[in-house]
């Protein structure tokens, strides 16, 4: 049976099933990262004292993560737009990018996680590690996730470009805006972790 | 977005996709720089909190397409931003308002 409305515009939503899907999981996203942010900020105001991130953490090192996640973000976006063009060569070179990109980002991460270990740091030592570990540890799993998608689509997925090209392109779309609700929290994460 | 776009258009789209790269990278460095200035908790976090709102702006409205979406995307997202901030500042108004012996 064919799943309806993969590129059609449903007549009670005027969205394809797709669309609609992903930006309410993205929703429920939101409230998972917010229920957590809201522990944060619980711990941080019930503390006595709460070191800076800068004097624990390696600011550089997630800066430069930072502008990798921002790369693969434009990157994901030229990718869908390439499609759009009809221009699949490019599709291809932007996916796979976006893809590098990901794994640039966790490489980074396991160096500095690596380094925390080394030094007798772990999520048990203190609530700042805890809170720490957990929030930048989720947003990991979440971009494992988000790499896993992208390169499917990227791979043996693009097969359906050939046979139904728009339902491809909405694929891409909706893997692209996960792609970028990650690097949004990334974009939070980055000062409230890091630099307070 | 729409599935009609001209290559006009999409044109004109990669080019404000360059622009909001561009932003954001210089925003995140004036984040980085401001940090370093070693402002009081609440300055430096209202700063902080700012520049990352904007970000998140641009990426959102601009990359997610949000600047183009349809409203039944824009209602779901309203009322998930409401309960977002509800999550996030309902506990803290009751660490603020301790009863006091």
């Amino acid at each position: 049976m064919e799943i309806p409305y993969t590129v059609a515009e449903r007549p009670d939503t005027g969205l394809n099933n797709g669309k609609i899907g992903i930006w309410l999981f993205l929703a429920s996203e939101v409230m998972l990262f917010g229920a957590l942010f809201a522990t944060y900020l619980m711990m941080r105001t019930g503390a006595v004292t709460w070191p800076r991130g800068d004097s624990i953490l390696n600011v550089p090192l997630a800066t430069l993560n930072t502008v990798v996640l921002i790369s693969s973000s434009v990157t994901m976006v030229m990718a869908w737009a390439s499609l759009k063009r009809n221009n699949f060569a490019k599709f291809r070179l932007f996916q796979g990018l976006t893809v590098l990109a990901g794994f640039g980002f966790l490489t980074i991460k396991y160096i500095e996680y690596s380094h925390k270990f080394e030094l007798g740091l772990f999520p048990s030592t203190n609530t700042f590690l805890a809170i720490y570990f957990t929030l930048t540890g989720l947003h990991g799993l979440h971009v494992i996730g988000g790499m896993a998608i992208n390169a499917y689509l990227w791979g043996p997925g693009s097969k359906l470009w050939k046979t139904d090209p728009e339902h491809f392109t909405n694929r891409v779309e909706n893997s692209g805006l996960f792609w970028h609700f990650v690097d949004l929290v990334w974009i939070f994460l980055f000062p409230v972790l890091y630099l307070l | 977005m729409g599935n009609h776009d001209s290559h006009a258009d999409l044109d004109r789209q990669v080019k404000v996709y360059i622009l909001i790269f561009i932003t954001l990278l210089v925003l995140t460095m004036v984040t980085v720089a401001v940090s370093r200035l070693h402002l009081p908790v609440a300055a430096a976090v209202t700063v902080a909190l700012i520049v990352a709102s904007i970000k998140g702006g641009l990426v959102a409205s601009y990359f997610m397409h949000l600047i183009t979406e349809r409203k039944l995307i824009l209602w779901v997202l309203g009322f998930t931003v409401a309960f977002f901030f509800a999550v996030l500042l309902l506990p803290l108004w009751t660490h603020f308002d301790a009863i006091i012996n």
